[in-house]
């Protein structure tokens, strides 16, 4: 990718990220969202970061076929735990990556 | 149709609970924002920064370690560690970024990279939302540099202080600022280490999901919303297997908000909630 190209995908990328951000903060702060749409927007976060991460843990992806016991998977369990017993982002990460290499290397 | 009272918005994010239900919890943070008299030191000069920075610096020590490995990533990946932290500078949005590099890297489409982003990042509409509340007749120069910040961890941080009534809306800026310039150094500087760490090596290649399993626990907060990551993930498997293409993000989790939608207005007609 040369760099005009690489410059033109990240204003498009800033773009699609900016407004979402910016044009409640502009618009709404005299108006509210009905609540159904606030209702069904609460549940989008939980929604994306799951369906972002299951195929990751549960399935290849060349070709693309159920794998369960992956260390993808494996190695999911004791993050989990950790993130829900320290609630931190950083060591969440730091942990899992440790896990990852360890399963990587002994498997 | 509508149960709750129309002035209770309750949005979740993070360890947070964010909801500005009753009149009286208006009151609070109007009063608070026309009277700056309720705040602990009101007109100590640079207490508004001491603030700011004090609330910024978890989210910086959480930043450091996913942007040094979005700048290994982004190195390998053929992005130097000025592009990546060119990227951090217009886009900031750590996941989206993730998700970019890894599409780079496999030769996605800029159209789809372009989509890919705007759905994983459409979530802050709803944070900003929730912010808007709170900054109510407040400067739309001042909100539009604000809009630029607003990420999962300067909006859990910034609304808990919002909502407890004793934040300044400089040092609500300030997270975000300081939030911002962490994450483009660390990303410039996992770009320069980047070339003298090997593809794979130190589990880098868990950051993302690492980081992914971490925010889906803070999203945790009740029933329901275990039951949608479960009903998402299994949306996700089903249509990631059967369908080509990125498409199973989106689908499934609109699907599987839109399925706990309804079983949360079920559950709560079953209570018999007024």
């Amino acid at each position: 990718m040369n760099f005009p190209d690489y410059l033109l995908l990240l204003f498009g990328m800033g773009l699609v990220t900016y407004l979402p951000r910016w044009l409640p903060l502009f618009a709404l702060a005299r108006r509210r969202l009905p609540q159904w749409l606030v209702d069904w927007l609460s549940l989008i976060p939980v929604a994306i970061l799951s369906a972002l991460i299951a195929p990751t843990l549960l399935t290849d992806s060349a070709p693309r076929a159920l794998h369960l016991g992956k260390p993808e998977l494996l190695v999911a369990i004791p993050t989990l735990l950790f993130a829900l017993k320290t609630r931190s982002l950083g060591g969440t990460v730091l942990v899992g990556m440790l896990l990852f290499w360890a399963a990587k290397s002994l498997l | 149709m509508n149960r709750r009272p129309r002035n209770t918005p309750q949005i979740t994010v993070g360890k947070t609970i964010v909801s500005g239900s009753t009149s009286g919890d208006h009151k609070d943070h109007r009063t608070t924002l026309k009277n700056p008299d309720s705040e602990p030191l009101p007109n100590q000069p640079g207490s508004f920064l001491h603030d700011g920075l004090q609330a910024a610096w978890p989210i910086c020590l959480g930043y450091f370690p996913l942007g040094l490995a979005l700048g290994v990533l982004a190195q390998q990946a053929g992005l130097g560690p000025w592009w990546i932290g060119l990227m951090s500078l217009l886009v900031f949005a750590g996941s989206a970024q993730f998700i970019a590099v890894v599409m780079i890297a496999a030769g996605s489409s800029p159209e789809a990279i372009i989509t890919t982003t705007f759905v994983v990042n459409f979530r802050h509409f709803l944070m900003s939302s929730a912010l808007a509340i709170y900054l109510h007749k407040v400067h739309r120069g001042f909100l539009s540099l604000f809009a630029y910040g607003v990420t999962d961890e300067s909006f859990a941080v910034n609304m808990t202080r919002f909502r407890q009534g004793d934040w300044d809306k400089r040092s609500a800026l300030l997270v975000n600022q300081t939030a911002n310039l962490a994450w483009i150094i660390s990303t410039v500087a996992g770009g320069f280490a980047g070339s003298f760490i090997p593809v794979g090596a130190y589990g880098i290649d868990y950051a993302l999901p690492a980081m992914f399993l971490c925010l889906l626990v803070f999203q945790l907060q009740g029933r329901i919303y275990v039951l949608t990551a479960l009903i998402a993930a299994l949306f996700a498997v089903g249509w990631y297997l059967i369908i080509p293409g990125d498409s199973y993000v989106v689908v499934a989790s609109m699907a599987a908000a839109t399925v706990g939608f309804f079983l949360k207005r079920r559950y709560a007609r079953l209570k018999g909630s007024a």
